[in-house]
């Protein structure tokens, strides 16, 4: 039998490389695949620009920041890039209108097929890939700052005693903290607002919602707005959290799209679902267990390291994720849309 | 405009375009271009078929692109003796393993009765095999990887000549096709866009990782050619003749010694072209083939019931027609050719580099090509592929002009003036988007719309 210290040596272990960062990746996907799910539901097309979106709205709020750092501007220990974040949200915001005014406008006017959408969203990829590349860089780029983490391994040992350490970043924390404001007011305005009330209606069923009066335009737009706006806040966490470059975010759509299926396309509480059981499947089989079987078992360490995958093939979860539920349950979890 | 004079003044149009780049900038950046145009052509031809005959979401271009360049490499090269005796026989029983695993799981599934009971038997089995898999696979691919890393660490090929690899690579993508169409066909379009997205990324991760197979990012580089070497050419008498006589009006006027660097000179940048125009005989023989193959498969009776599948299922379904079935078809199909263009475009390269494999290069800009040719015509897409590629080729250096000529009042060292030259490349992305949503708005059909007939 293990002694108890040891299992709560592998328990601390499990919780530093698992569980801490799976909750925060788990937060940054659920706040992307929320928009991915939303413009689905409105304007019921699979928006491949989203994962650029991102990347757009993270550069505005990386230059913002620079800018504020030069300046002198600080939040003290949280990031400056909190402050530059409304800017970002803004400017992406105002990108979302004028590409619905630009774009899929005049798709809809005409009721054209989703897939003329999707098309076009590849094009709007291109263009935003190309504008940030251009902006800033196809690099990786650090613009966190302040305090970095709230509780360090040392620290924790320290106070514990114990001979694992519990490292929680600054940016898992406030990324957790932010996902929880974001997703609370959100549901807060679709279920008791009237224009929340009114967007579900026209994603239920858009000519009835039309004859009751509804703006399909303001909808529209409002769905932008919202998606934009999770879109900038996800990108910039994700960013605070890991780093910022471009390329990365583009594939970022693999894992939120897998998401947002997984929990049942068109329905918010799937992507949120959804994205912690990507992020969890994610870490869980990426991660080395070699260490924390070594605290349980009689044995000592293992000779194996008891990886299930290695970290290259992360894509691999998210994509297994989707076969399997497109295999066994196609309309995800929370059932979302037809399929 | 009828269709025969819109056709001839985009083959205009675009031979004009190869003629100015072969003056302007050389003959062989030109014949360089043309063989990319014609594996990018046969690329958006495939993607074609799929889009244009059965309005299939292929996002996963890149994907069947790489499985074609991994035969290449498979094919091509000659075996590794030591690799082999070192863990062949270890990466051969996992194979084997695994195959026994998924025989024994759809041998149990059939079995058992539908239920929990069944989820779980299978969930188990899927787990152990991937264990049993494991266990035997590591410590091969291990032991391959680890013979002359510097030089091999893979198995090798089989030694053949390089264009067997072509339809191999066919085949690979076909068989990949086939398991991806299974799962995503039949389902809202989307998904199959996800998921197709979803595997060429895995592929991409798989070539980059499996050191045993192709290298990973070591890159597998020196590939045999099926055309003549350069350093060949430049000895032989009869390609020297052949020099000569091309440009015998510009060495006539010269000295000896001036008429001999002259000639040395010319003899390096002919066989350079000349290698290149090979190339591009074989490419443009493969384009004809299966241009002519999807042409006729058009015309015929299963190109009309394709077109009525595509434009109201429900319809085609009720007159019984199996869509699903007729999907799957037509994805293999059309990965098969997609795969048989990555292929080729990895014998051009001489060389499979893993990271040189991006979506937007490989995947969504051929999807440019299809939507500028126009979708559904075979004709199209391929002078489509012809377009984009120049563009995309010569939006480099037009991009770096056009910023170096606007920020020319600039001081030299100004910290904009860097960046904007500095990213000038990166403006070509914009201008694939910006041509997309520009023919996607106003002219939906492309450059060459699909002929409808009754």
């Amino acid at each position: 039998m293990p002694e108890s210290v040891d299992i709560i040596n592998s328990l601390v272990l499990l919780a530093n490389y698992v569980i801490v960062p799976g909750i925060a990746y788990g937060s940054q996907l659920a706040l992307g695949a929320l928009g991915i799910t939303l413009v689905y539901a409105v304007l019921r097309f699979s928006n491949f620009a989203h994962g650029d979106t991102m990347a757009f709205g993270t550069m505005i709020t990386v230059l913002v920041t620079w800018w504020l750092q030069s300046m002198g501007v600080s939040l003290g220990p949280l990031p400056t890039a909190l402050l530059a974040l409304p800017i970002g949200i803004l400017a992406t915001v105002l990108l979302c209108f004028g590409l619905d005014r630009m774009v899929y406008r005049h798709y809809r006017s005409k009721r054209s097929e989703p897939v003329v959408f999707v098309i076009a969203s590849v094009g709007i990829m291109f263009v935003l890939n190309g504008i940030v590349r251009f902006i800033i860089g196809p690099n990786d780029q650090r613009f966190a700052d302040g305090e970095r983490f709230i509780i360090k391994a040392r620290e924790f040992k320290e106070l514990t005693g114990l001979s694992e350490g519990l490292t929680i970043k600054l940016s898992q924390g406030l990324t957790v903290v932010m996902a929880i404001v974001v997703v609370v007011a959100l549901f807060w305005f679709l279920n008791r607002t009237r224009t929340g009330k009114s967007m579900r209606a026209y994603s239920d069923n858009e000519d009835l919602a039309l004859l009751s009066g509804i703006d399909p335009n303001r909808v529209v737009m409002i769905t932008w707005l919202i998606a934009a706006s999770l879109a900038t806040i996800a990108g910039v966490m994700y960013g605070l959290d890991k780093s910022f470059k471009p390329f990365t975010y583009f594939q970022l759509i693999l894992p939120m799209f897998a998401a947002a299926i997984v929990g049942g396309i068109g329905q918010p509480v799937g992507a949120i679902v959804g994205g912690f059981v990507v992020a969890f499947s994610e870490v869980t089989v990426t991660y080395a267990y070699k260490k924390f079987v070594g605290y349980l078992s009689p044995d000592g360490m293992p000779d194996s390291l008891l990886q299930l995958l290695s970290t290259d093939y992360k894509f691999a979860v998210s994509f297994v994720i989707l076969v399997l539920v497109l295999l066994i349950r196609p309309t995800g979890i929370m059932r979302g849309k037809v399929i | 405009m009828s269709h025969t004079i819109r056709s001839l003044l985009t083959v205009v149009i675009i031979a004009a375009a190869l003629v100015a780049i072969g003056q302007l900038q050389s003959w062989s950046v030109a014949f360089a271009i043309i063989n990319l145009c014609l594996i990018s052509a046969l690329m958006s031809l495939g993607l074609n078929i799929q889009w244009g005959y059965a309005g299939l979401f292929n996002a996963g271009v890149m994907g069947f692109a790489a499985l074609g360049g991994v035969a290449a490499v498979l094919v091509s090269q000659p075996p590794v003796p030591e690799a082999w005796s070192a863990g062949g026989l270890g990466i051969l029983m996992a194979g084997l393993a695994l195959a026994a695993g998924v025989f024994i799981i759809l041998f149990a599934r059939k079995r058992m009765v539908e239920g929990k009971l069944r989820n779980l038997a299978t969930t188990v089995l899927v787990i152990g095999t991937w264990f049993a898999c494991r266990e035997i696979y590591g410590p091969a691919a291990e032991a391959i990887e680890s013979v002359d890393p510097a030089k091999t660490g893979y198995l090798g090929g089989l030694g053949l000549p390089i264009v067997i690899a072509w339809p191999i690579g066919g085949l690979l993508a076909a068989g990949a096709a086939f398991l991806i169409g299974k799962v995503a066909l039949g389902l809202r379009s989307d998904y199959l866009a996800i998921a197709t997205l979803g595997i060429s990324e895995i592929i991409i991760a798989m070539i980059k990782n499996e050191d045993w197979l192709t290298r990973g990012v070591k890159n597998v580089s020196g590939l045999s050619r099926p055309v003549p070497y350069e350093v060949d050419l430049q000895q032989a008498a009869w390609f020297k003749d052949l020099v000569v006589r091309f440009n015998e009006s510009k060495l006539a006027g010269l000295s000896d010694v001036a008429r001999e660097a002259a000639l040395h000179q010319m003899t390096i940048e002919g066989s350079s072209i000349f290698v290149k125009a090979c190339y591009a005989l074989l490419f443009a023989l493969v384009l004809a083939v299966v241009y002519w193959l999807a042409h006729r498969a058009q015309k015929s009776p299963w190109g009309r019931m394709m077109r009525a599948v595509r434009d109201n299922e429900d319809a085609a379904e009720a007159m019984g027609k199996d869509v699903t079935a007729r999907h799957l078809q037509i994805f293999v199909i059309g990965s098969a050719v997609i795969g048989i263009a990555g292929a080729m475009l990895t014998t051009l390269d001489g060389q499979l580099t893993p990271g040189s494999y991006t979506p937007l290069r490989f995947t969504f800009l051929i999807w440019v090509m299809v939507i500028v040719g126009g979708s559904g015509n075979n004709l199209g897409s391929i002078l489509g592929a012809f377009m984009v590629w120049i563009l995309w080729i010569e939006a480099e250096p037009v991009g770096t002009w056009l910023v170096q000529t606007l920020t020319s009042g600039m001081a030299d060292g100004n910290a904009l003036k860097m960046h904007l030259i500095e990213s000038a490349p990166h403006m070509r992305l914009i201008a694939m988007g910006a041509i997309l949503l520009l023919v996607l708005r106003f002219s939906p059909q492309g450059l060459i719309p699909e002929q409808v007939r009754r």
